[in-house]
Parts: C-alpha cells; sequence; structure tokens
C-alpha cells in the first residue's frame, strides 16, 4: 500500500453565531491523501471545500474555529502546532495554489522577489543560484522570457501568466503536498485548459501529491485519479475518478453530472431543484432530502452514515445507493428546444465598430470618434425575431462591448444599429427615448452588484413597472407577484432584501425586473457564470420557458461553449472585436471551422475523463487587434502567411448556412480539422 | 510622468487663481471697504476721498484686481490696514511661527500615530488594541479648546511647569521661543495622532485581511517579516495623502489652539485679520493658505505615484 501523506480524522470546523450556536461549517471530515496522487474536491459554493483544503495547511480562517479532530501531516496534528513550526511545513512541505493569483500576489514586490522569497525561506541556495533557480521555475510553468518577467510587478501580467507564477512560487519549495484552490476559475477557456495541462505535467514530472479543490467537474475529471464530493459541510461520495464521473452511486452527484451541459448534447440540461442549505439550518436528516429524487421517510428524520463498500472502493452516504447502482449510468435527457423562430428582423447590426480610445481635444469638440483600430469593427448581424442569438469568445473579444453598445452605454464609432427595420438605434442612452430603452433590457452576470442592496426584491421590480407604465396601487402588486411567480419565486419574496437570498433566486429576480419592462429583446451578460452548476441549469430553464411564454429575443454573451450549445439557436463567434464564425448553433460545433472556434472547441473541459481537450493554440494574450488581414493571425496555428497578415479573410459559407472568415478553403479545413 | 507633474502643476495654479477671485469678488461685495473701517465716523467727504486716492480704490474693480494679482505673484500683498506695515513684514513671522508649531507636531504625532495604529491592527481586539483605541477615541472626541485649557489649568497654573500662554514678541528667536510651544503642541498632537492612529489601524487590517497576506502566511513567511515586506508598504499607502492633509491643517487651521495659547501663528492672524476688518491681509492668507493646501497635496499624490507600481505603470503606459 501506498504511503499516505496527510490524514485527516473527524475533523469538525466551525463559528459561533451571534447567538452563541455553534454552526458547523465541516461536519466530521475523514479522508486519506496518499503519496503522488491527485485527489479532487468538489462541491458547490458554500459546502465547505476550501475551508478543508486550508485545514490541510493547518490554517483556519478568521472566524472559524477547529471544533474537533485534526489534520495529521508526518504524524504530527497541524491544527495543533504551533506557528514556528508551521512556518517551515507552510510553503516547504505543503505549498497553495490559490484562486485568484492576481489578488494572491504581493503588489508592490516583483515577481522575482516574491520568488525568491519562497527560495530564500525552504531552500539553502546561494543568491546566484537562486537566481538561476527562478528562471528555470519560470520556465518550467512556461512562462515566456523569465528574465523579463522576473523584474515585472503582479498587475503587469495576464490572468494565465499570474496563475504560473502562483505555481511556479508554490513548486520554490519542492513540496510533498500541492494544495490547489479553484486554481483556474476566472481563466479564459483556453488559457484553464493549458494551466491545467501544466499541472498534470508537474504532478507526473514531481510525483508531488495534489489536492484539487474546484466546483468545476470538467476540470476535477481532467486531473484527478480520486474524487471528494461535498455537500453542505459532508463528504457524501468518495472514490475513484473514473467511478464517480461514469456511475455516480450518490443522488446529489447523480443530479449534479445530469445538470451540466454537454459540447454533445444540444438543448437543455436538467435542473434539480432547490439549492444547498445554509450552515446552522440543517438539523436532522439527510442534508440533500429536500433535492433528492430518491428519498424515502426515514431520510427525513435519520442522517445517513458514510458506508465504505470494498467492492467499488468507494464511500457513499446515502440509504438508497443500491438503486442507483444498477442503473446509474448517465443517460442525459435534455429538454429540446423549442424555437418559434419568426422571418421577421428584430435588430439589424451594419457595420458596427466601437472604439475605448480616449478622444483627442479636437474630436471632443467635433463630436466625433477617430480611431483607425478600433476595438469591435465589422458587425454585421441579423437578429431574428424570437432567436437566441450567443456570442463567445474569450475575454477581450468584445462581446460584452457589443452588448454595451446594443444597450446604449457605449457609443458606438461607425456603422447602424436598427431595431424592428426603421428605429435607429445608433445613439447613446441620453438621445433614447423611453419606449427605445424599455424594448431592450439587460441582465448582468453578477446578480450581487445589479441588485440595490437597500432595495426589497418590490422595489427592485416596482421600479421599470413605474418607469415605463406607470403602475400604482393595488394594480403594481397584482404585476410584481405575478413576475414572481413567473420566475418561480413565491409571494412571500416581496419583502426580502438581496442578502437574504441565494444566488439563484438572485438571479431569477434580476431575471423578473428584465421581464417587467415586457422588453422585446434581453441582452444576457455572463447570466450564468457566477452561479453554481445546479443551479445554473436551473437559470437557463426558466430564461427558455420565459422565451416560450413571451417570444422574446434573447442575445447570448458566454464564455463557456457548453452552455451556449444548450441555449442558442445561432452562435457569433468573436476574437479581438472581429467576427470569425457565425452559424447555426448546430453547425457551429462541427467541422469545418474557424481555426479560433477549433481552440475554442478543443479547449471545452467535459465532466468525462475520457474526452481530453486539444490544445491547438497557444494561450498568449493579445493586447490590440492587429492593424490589418486576420485578427486571428497571432494565434493561428493554420496560418498561410502573407496573405492572413494584410488581407481580411473573405466570409466563406457552408451548404448548411454558416459562414466561416477564414483564407483556407473550406474543404481544406474540413479535412485537417477532422484528422 | 513629467507631463503628469507639469498638468498637476497648471491644474493647481488655476486653482489658486479661482481663490483669488472668489476672495476678491467677497471683499468687493461686502458693504464698507477699507477707508470706512479706518476713518470710521470720518468717512465721508474730502477724507473719504482723499483715502481712496491714497489706497488706489478710486479706480474699477477690476484693474484693481489686476494690479493686485500682478504685485502678489511678486510677493507683495500691499498694506496691511491695522498695523499700517507691508502685508509681507506681518506675514514673514507668523509663517515661521506656524512651520515651528506644526512641524514639531508632525516629528512627534505622526511616528506615535504611526505605532499605535499598527500595534492596534497587529493586536486587533487584543489587549493592546482595547485600551489604545479606547485612548484613541477618547483624544478625537474631546475639543481642543477642552483639552488645552485643562493643560493650561494643569501645567500651567497648578504645576507651574510651563508657561500658559505665549507672551512674546512675534519675531522671537527659536530659543526663545521653545519652551513656550510645548504645551500648544501636545494640544495638537494629541488630536491629530488620535485621528491618523484610527486610520492608519483600518489600513493595516483591510491588508491583513488580503489575500496575499493569506498567501504570504500558506507560503511560510515568518510574521514580521510578513508585516514589514507583504502589509506595511501597501498599507501605509493611502496614509501618504492623510499626512498631506494633516500637514496643511496644521499650518493653517489650528486655529482655536492657537487662540487658545495665544500663539503667534498663521491660524490666529486669521481671526485678527477678519476682526479687524484687514480685507488686505485676509486676501493675502486666503492665497497662501490656498497655495500651502495645493502645493502639499501637489506633493503627496506626486509620492503615492512614485511608490505605488501599480499606478506608476498605468501613467507610463497612457
Amino acid at each position: 500500500m501506498t504511503e499516505i501523506i496527510q490524514k485527516v480524522k473527524n475533523l469538525s470546523i466551525g463559528f459561533k453565531s451571534k447567538k452563541g450556536e455553534e454552526i458547523l461549517i465541516l461536519r466530521n471530515i475523514s479522508t486519506n491523501i496518499k503519496k503522488g496522487e491527485t485527489v479532487g474536491i468538489v462541491g458547490e459554493s458554500g459546502s465547505g471545500k476550501s475551508t478543508l483544503a486550508l485545514a490541510m495547511m493547518g490554517y483556519v480562517k478568521h472566524g472559524l474555529y477547529t471544533i474537533d479532530g485534526e489534520c495529521e501531516f508526518n504524524s504530527s496534528n497541524l491544527l495543533k502546532m504551533k506557528n514556528r513550526d508551521l512556518e517551515k511545513i507552510r510553503g516547504r512541505k505543503i505549498a497553495m495554489i490559490p484562486q485568484n493569483a492576481g489578488q494572491a500576489l504581493t503588489p508592490n514586490l516583483k515577481i522575482g522577489y516574491q520568488i525568491d522569497e519562497a527560495l530564500q525561506l525552504h531552500s539553502d541556495l546561494k543568491e546566484e543560484e537562486r537566481e538561476q533557480k527562478i528562471s528555470e521555475l519560470l520556465n518550467k510553468v512556461r512562462l515566456p522570457s523569465p528574465e523579463t518577467i522576473a523584474l515585472r510587478y503582479p498587475h503587469e501580467l495576464s490572468g494565465g501568466q499570474q496563475q504560473r507564477v502562483a505555481v511556479a512560487m508554490a513548486l520554490a519549495g519542492t513540496p510533498d503536498l500541492l494544495l490547489l484552490d479553484e486554481p483556474t476559475t476566472g481563466l479564459d477557456v483556453t488559457t484553464q485548459a493549458h494551466v491545467l495541462e501544466l499541472l498534470n505535467f508537474i504532478a507526473k514530472d514531481t510525483g508531488t501529491s495534489m489536492v484539487y479543490v474546484s466546483h468545476d467537474l470538467g476540470a476535477i475529471a481532467q486531473v484527478s485519479d480520486r474524487i471528494i464530493v461535498m455537500y453542505s459541510g459532508e463528504i457524501v461520495l468518495e472514490g475513484p475518478s473514473r467511478d464517480i464521473l461514469k456511475k455516480p452511486i450518490h443522488p446529489y452527484t447523480y443530479g449534479l453530472l445530469k445538470s451540466i451541459p454537454k459540447l454533445s448534447l444540444a438543448g437543455l440540461p436538467q435542473s434539480m431543484p432547490g439549492s444547498q442549505p445554509q450552515p446552522g439550518t440543517m438539523h436532522r436528516g439527510c442534508s440533500f432530502f429536500d433535492r433528492c429524487d430518491f428519498s424515502e421517510e426515514k431520510c427525513k428524520n435519520n442522517s445517513p452514515q458514510l458506508e465504505y463498500l470494498e467492492e467499488l472502493n468507494t464511500s457513499v452516504r446515502c440509504f438508497n445507493y443500491k438503486s442507483l447502482m444498477n442503473d446509474s449510468q448517465i443517460n442525459q435527457t435534455v429538454n429540446r428546444i423549442k424555437t418559434s423562430l419568426q422571418d421577421k428582423e428584430i435588430l439589424n447590426l451594419s457595420e458596427v465598430s466601437i472604439s475605448y480610445a480616449k478622444q483627442k481635444l479636437l474630436d471632443q469638440v467635433l463630436n466625433r470618434i477617430s480611431d483607425d483600430n478600433p476595438t469591435v469593427k465589422d458587425i454585421n448581424i441579423n437578429i431574428k425575431k424570437g432567436e437566441t442569438i450567443a456570442l463567445v469568445g474569450e475575454s477581450g473579444s468584445g462581446k460584452s462591448t457589443i452588448l454595451k453598445s446594443i444597450a446604449g452605454l457605449l457609443r458606438t464609432k461607425g456603422g447602424i444599429i436598427k431595431f424592428d427595420q426603421n428605429r435607429n438605434l445608433s445613439s447613446d442612452l441620453k438621445e433614447r427615448d423611453p419606449n427605445d430603452l424599455r424594448i431592450i433590457q439587460l441582465i448582468f452576470q453578477n446578480p450581487d452588484e445589479s441588485l440595490n442592496p437597500n432595495h426589497t426584491v418590490e422595489e427592485i421590480i416596482a421600479q421599470p413597472l413605474k418607469l415605463y407604465f406607470g403602475l400604482k396601487g393595488e394594480e403594481l402588486k397584482k404585476n410584481i407577484i405575478d413576475l414572481l411567480q413567473k420566475v418561480r419565486l413565491g409571494e412571500f419574496y416581496m419583502s426580502r432584501y438581496p442578502r437574504q437570498l441565494s444566488g439563484g433566486e438572485k438571479q431569477r429576480v434580476a431575471v423578473a425586473r428584465a421581464f417587467a419592462a415586457k422588453p422585446d429583446i434581453i441582452l444576457c451578460d455572463e447570466v450564468t457564470s457566477a452561479l453554481d452548476v445546479s443551479v445554473q441549469a436551473a437559470v437557463l430553464n426558466l430564461l427558455q420557458q420565459l422565451k416560450e411564454d413571451f417570444g422574446t429575443t434573447y442575445i447570448f454573451v458566454s464564455h463557456d461553449l457548453a452552455v451556449v450549445r444548450a441555449i442558442s439557436d445561432r452562435v457569433a463567434v468573436l476574437y479581438q472585436g472581429r467576427l470569425c464564425e457565425v452559424g447555426p448553433s448546430k453547425d457551429v460545433y462541427q467541422f469545418p471551422s474557424h481555426p479560433y472556434t477549433e481552440v475554442l472547441l478543443g479547449a471545452v473541459l467535459e465532466p468525462d475523463p475520457d474526452i481530453k481537450p486539444k490544445l491547438v493554440a497557444e494561450d498568449i494574450v493579445e493586447e490590440k487587434p492587429p492593424q490589418k488581414g486576420c485578427s486571428f493571425q497571432g494565434r493561428c496555428s493554420r496560418i498561410l502567411g502573407d496573405i492572413c497578415k494584410n488581407e481580411v479573410p473573405p466570409w466563406q459559407i457552408t451548404n448548411s448556412g454558416n459562414s466561416i472568415r477564414c483564407h483556407i478553403p473550406l474543404k481544406e479545413l474540413q479535412k485537417d480539422q477532422i484528422n | 510622468m513629467l507631463f503628469l507633474i507639469i498638468k498637476r502643476i497648471l491644474l493647481g495654479l488655476i486653482t489658486l487663481f479661482i481663490v483669488s477671485l472668489i476672495t476678491f469678488v467677497g471683499t468687493e461685495i461686502l458693504p464698507g471697504d477699507a477707508c470706512t473701517t479706518y476713518l470710521e465716523r470720518q468717512a465721508f467727504g474730502e477724507q473719504l476721498e482723499a483715502c481712496y486716492r491714497r489706497l488706489g480704490l478710486n479706480v474699477p474693480a477690476y484693474e484693481r484686481y489686476v494690479s493686485w494679482a500682478l504685485n502678489a505673484i511678486q510677493g507683495d500683498f500691499g498694506y496691511s490696514l491695522s498695523g499700517e506695515m507691508p502685508i509681507k513684514e506681518v506675514l514673514g513671522p507668523r509663517i515661521k511661527n506656524s512651520l515651528v508649531l506644526a512641524s514639531a507636531a508632525i516629528f512627534i504625532g505622526i511616528p506615535i500615530a504611526l505605532i499605535l495604529g499598527i500595534v492596534t491592527a497587529l493586536w486587533r481586539d487584543k489587549l493592546p488594541d482595547v485600551a489604545i483605541s479606547t485612548v484613541t477615541i477618547f483624544a478625537m472626541t474631546i475639543p481642543e479648546f477642552i483639552s488645552a485649557t485643562l493643560l493650561i489649568l494643569i501645567i500651567a497654573i497648578w504645576l507651574e511647569w510651563l508657561p500658559g500662554i505665549v507672551i512674546v514678541p512675534t519675531d522671537v528667536s527659536f530659543l526663545e521661543l521653545l519652551p513656550n510651544i510645548i504645551l500648544p503642541v501636545i494640544a495638537i498632537a494629541m488630536i491629530m495622532t488620535a485621528h491618523m492612529a484610527r486610520m492608519v489601524r483600518s489600513s493595516v487590517i483591510q491588508v491583513m485581511a488580503s489575500e496575499y497576506v493569506q498567501m504570504a502566511i500558506l507560503k511560510g513567511v515568518p510574521y514580521w517579516k510578513m508585516v514589514f515586506k507583504h502589509v506595511l508598504p501597501n498599507a501605509l499607502l493611502p496614509a501618504i495623502n492623510v499626512v498631506a492633509l494633516t500637514i496643511a491643517w496644521l499650518l493653517g487651521g489650528v486655529v482655536v489652539t492657537e487662540v487658545v495659547f495665544n500663539y503667534p501663528g498663521l491660524g490666529r492672524l486669521v481671526i485678527e485679520s477678519i476682526s479687524n476688518r484687514d480685507l488686505p491681509t485676509v486676501q493675502a492668507l486666503a492665497i497662501i493658505l490656498a497655495s500651502i493646501y495645493v502645493s502639499i497635496n501637489l506633493l503627496a499624490d506626486l509620492m503615492t505615484l512614485m511608490l505605488n507600481p501599480r499606478l506608476k505603470t498605468l501613467q507610463i503606459r497612457k
């Protein structure tokens, strides 16, 4: 049997509530991490997964304390150790790679210094040797020109580069155990795939054990040997990664896997009702009882114990796992989208370009924008009534910029945005009349920030009703209740404040507010990316239902290609503010594709250990679009030569009506891509 | 960078211009003028006319503003009414005295404020924090005229250690002035130190809760090294601007303390010249105090810019 390096025994961590009650964040966790293995800890936000990972370093956040149990490393309990001794273990024996490297690197210290600090603390190297080692480490995490990177400050690097620096810093002490807390969340899809590939390589290369914490089963599937599923502070399922992903025997994992949209399936995934109980609200019974499809009477009052099944090498916390054992191949059923596409054009963008360049004084006086290389250029899209069109691309691709211009938050530099064939919307907010404002509504990414924390749900939804329709008194109230019901929230939510709602509920309120204006077009800006997977499926289903009821048109911006595949009729792929490919979603997801679409598709992480991401292009960050030629020339692996650098590629149209903007003939593209 | 400095200096000059206009217009709008004040009951007929001619008040207002401004730029603010002496000579010793008072308060107050702020933040909610915080909040809430009066009562009257009020000529030498400033400095430093210590405390606490400090702990950085390398440089940057404002306040705003101690500084001069309706001096003081605020703030902004790598690159990129 392989050596155990970290032993967690009956660990409970919690805090004292204002009433003096002990509230548990982690409940009686026991698990072992073996030498050389990668363990994935997966769970939704609030499941206690990060608290567990930090406890494995002997670190408990301010306000929390250890109630019971221990984390044993080298046969000593880290949670009882003095800070002096912990300093010798942290960074040297156990190292952490944080979620948000941009926040986790000290802003006033150069990259080189921060790595050097770890080396000084945890190795006996002399100064020149350390300098050598810093270069080596930066090379190992594949950062270009290590010497110059070492002299930079953290904010001068891109998100992916910062994350690599964090990896290099963690490797500096040659630790036996690496803890990774959502290391790729917040990175672009392609960057994420590259960082994961790097981590896999490091695990193999150094033989380090890893604990990989994430909410994303797709990322977990790519790296882990074993998976621990957490729910509400407990381990509900633990076992070999392949079995858990292919034949999950716990209803929560089963539901979770079913609610993840997949590239191979069009249509909306099934959602799991409800949300995870808040810490402190659970008293007896199974914590998953409310949301479980397999629950019985006894689950309500008795908590199931974690049971070890010898033959599967899996532990499960469920009374009814047997019923899932026989039939748990995930037959993902999807709710097919019924689209009632009308031929009527509702929004037309022609030759739209948008610039963020600062206006020079003369231009300000003449009220014009002069920028020969604007952020967004040559956007031509026709949107039909009742259609869902998705704009996809990495950060910086201009997708949100286009949304802002349609909403009127940003002036266009050129081109025309036309509503309903005759109303010109190219002007910004100030020049639009109230009706023009009403017809287009926005739903933002983060409902925490888009809902006023000092307004009740009633006030939030009442605002558009008062503003656009002048409703008052009883009628206003009736309309609010009506809208709340439409987004599946009860009447009693009216008096609540946003902070009293869960993430999914908040986003429902935001959806209700958008629909209150009875808009023709709703702009959805990454509406599900701040939500947990199980909640995401529910919000997507809700949006679809509302669309069928009201005939609304959606313009849906997302970086997640699987989500886009699930909800949209048509997809537009953007790179550096230029369109690369536009077509019906089923065709965009098939070859031939624009080389950039190919890159994006290759980088999608599926919760399946057998589907590996394909890394087609480097994850370089380009600051500005190229002056001439194809927008993707800097990263394209299929670049032909001068023609791509000098001439804007022509639109080529496939048989199924998919338009691809590339110099390479479609037949050749297809031949290359299928091989 | 150079462009930025020039731009900021220009903006500062525009601010000063606007301030001078406002004070000039303000003094014009007020009923009465220098001559009516000076002549009091005799302010009519021939005498008034003569006074107007002598002071040059018989020309249109804009002409007077231009000539006043041109002279002011060269440091000549005209004549004070009450003393019939050049304002330049009135101001000189006052500025010196205010500088002495301010620098004494700064050299004593700022180091203490920093230490108290850092100590309370690092021992947050523990005994040192509770004790010091109670005292600082207490010191913040007592108005300076009360603490000043109490100081005079206890130290000057009961104990007879130090002079209670300053009864020396305005232009005494530094050494003669020294025993006189101890009590005013204590009175000012108390309130100033308390405010700054609270500010430093909250700034350090905020940085201590940041992800990069958590990361430094998880990297195994020893506590004090973490405090000095990762916490303080980031926590004290915002303090620069607060220190700047405090210095400006010390030079012209400590009116109450100066009056209580009869200290011949700029603050007291403001009160005196207002009550004497000495409008030329009021104008001069407004411009001088405004220049002090503008230039000290400019210096503070430039220092922040130099010390904060994030702002530095942003500026260069633009």
